[in-house]
């Protein structure tokens, strides 16, 4: 598969933005983790870059693990997959950059936990739910996931309607609850150009990127823990 | 001391009498034995919690104790199990708080997914401090989980707060507030159909409320699974 096509990387002022592309699922698989993973790493090197965007086109930002995938790939490949989301996330954490998730469509299971996995959220107010659909699936909720909606949803309420009522939030309620920033109106693109007002004013404060990186990861102790041996920093022996 | 009785998908357990529902071995016992054959339950099952008179239950049997800590700490000892029983529910759980829960009653109630309460009578009541009682450390540990507005922890458990059913839902303690007890209890059975309808599987829901709350859970002796273990079953339903 070309990765390549999997997602695109652009620039706009100090912003960079990772837009999964096409229509599709973003079904988070093994090909499009590392295409992300890639492109997050890019950014990461990149002089001067200032802040993240993640966003996508179509009507989901991501629709969780790919399970077609996983339904052909031997079992121990399914650990592969998971371990390359919570390198994902490690990767988020560690970033040395404030991070703003463009949610620009539905987000469900491992792509709200995606969103999430962001220092700011904003979402398109017309169109998609934050909804963590595992109780609905039959699925059950592994560590790193559960922390980061504990860490992110601080309220008992809204965790709980979350995991275990199923409810899908659209991006009012989601405001109104404080799990996202803040509700855009209009299509894709205006949630992208406020994502990257967000993530500008954000550049704009010209702080320490390492500094940013350390004090995210200080700020969520617990989930750092359980992914940071699958992040990038990881050292080569113990990474997994 | 309690009946159960199944409604179409809901089973409904009652805490019956006018009495104050005192939570000692025998209602303790009888509850337990309740939940243990409502959990033999397929998929697309629910439990409402009601209890009749005043009470829905003032905590555990004081009287019984006679001022004897050691009797205290069994009946401390005894409920823990309970509230393991319903952390650990494989289906969803609704407190119908029709009237008085207070101290081991509040966390009686805590221990359910959803609380209804009415509106005109009953108060919830953390009164282990005006008592002068220290909270059993997994008692702690569900008030934590369940009240997370730290104003509000601070209310309930340092200032033992008698809370009305508009301020206990106000804090998030209460989902939905009633006009009155029959009220309550009906509104809780709709509740508990809805949710069954949704035809959750058992053991995942369970599975997910552990995950929701692992320190909860941890201190009333529940293991959670292995992430492992958790792998295998997402294979197996591929």
């Amino acid at each position: 598969m070309d990765t390549a096509s999997l997602c695109t990387v652009e620039k706009r002022g100090r912003v960079h933005i990772i837009t999964l592309t096409g229509g599709g699922e973003h079904r988070l698989g093994p090909a499009l983790l590392s295409a992300i993973r890639s492109a997050v790493a890019a950014v990461r090197a990149t002089p001067g870059a200032g802040a993240l965007v993640i966003a996508a086109e179509g009507k989901y930002f991501s629709n969780g693990f790919d399970q077609a995938w996983a339904r052909t790939a031997p079992r121990h490949l399914h650990t592969s997959m998971e371990g390359a989301f919570r390198g994902l996330v490690a990767d988020l954490l560690a970033l040395p950059m404030p991070t703003v998730a463009a949610v620009t469509g539905h987000a469900a299971a491992a792509g709200c936990v995606l969103a999430l996995a962001h220092d700011t959220v904003v979402m398109r107010a017309s169109r998609g739910f934050l909804y963590m659909s595992e109780v609905d699936a039959g699925l059950k909720i592994v560590d790193f996931f559960a922390e980061l909606i504990r860490q992110k949803v601080p309220d008992a309420v809204t965790r709980r309607d979350l995991l275990l009522r199923g409810d899908k939030m659209t991006a009012a309620e989601a405001v109104r609850r404080g799990i996202v920033d803040a509700a855009v109106d209009g299509g894709v693109d205006d949630v992208v150009t406020a994502a990257v007002q967000a993530a500008e004013a954000l550049a704009a404060k010209g702080w320490k990127g390492e500094v940013v990186a350390e004090i995210r990861k200080s700020m969520w102790p617990a989930l750092w823990r359980k992914v940071k041996d699958h992040g990038a920093d990881a050292p080569a022996r113990a990474r997994l | 001391m309690c009946t159960l009785e199944q409604r179409g998908r809901v089973f409904v357990l009652t805490l019956t009498g006018d009495g104050e529902h005192w939570l000692g071995h025998s209602l303790i016992g009888s509850i337990r034995s309740a939940l243990s054959s409502v959990a033999a339950a397929g998929p697309g099952a629910a439990l409402v919690t009601v209890a009749e008179g005043r009470f829905f239950s003032n905590g555990l049997d004081i009287g019984w104790t006679g001022g004897s800590r050691a009797r205290l700490g069994e009946l401390v000892q005894a409920l823990r199990p309970l509230a393991a029983d319903l952390l650990a529910l494989p289906m969803p759980t609704i407190a119908a708080v029709t009237g008085h829960a207070a101290a081991g009653g509040f966390l009686l109630a805590l221990c359910h997914d959803y609380r209804l309460m009415r509106a005109d009578r009953g108060v919830f009541y953390m009164s282990e401090i005006d008592i002068g009682l220290p909270l059993p450390p997994y008692f702690v540990a569900v008030l934590r989980a369940k009240i997370t507005a730290a104003q509000a922890l601070r209310d309930v458990i340092l200032r033992g707060k008698k809370l009305r059913a508009a301020e206990a839902k106000e804090m998030g303690i209460v989902d939905v507030v009633c006009p009155s007890a029959a009220e309550t209890a009906a509104e809780a059975i709709k509740l508990a159909e809805q949710l069954a309808a949704r035809k959750w599987d058992g053991s995942v829901y369970s599975s997910i409320r552990i995950s929701l709350y692992p320190e909860a859970c941890r201190s009333v002796g529940i293991a959670e699974e292995s992430d492992e273990e958790k792998r295998k079953h997402f294979a197996s339903k591929l």
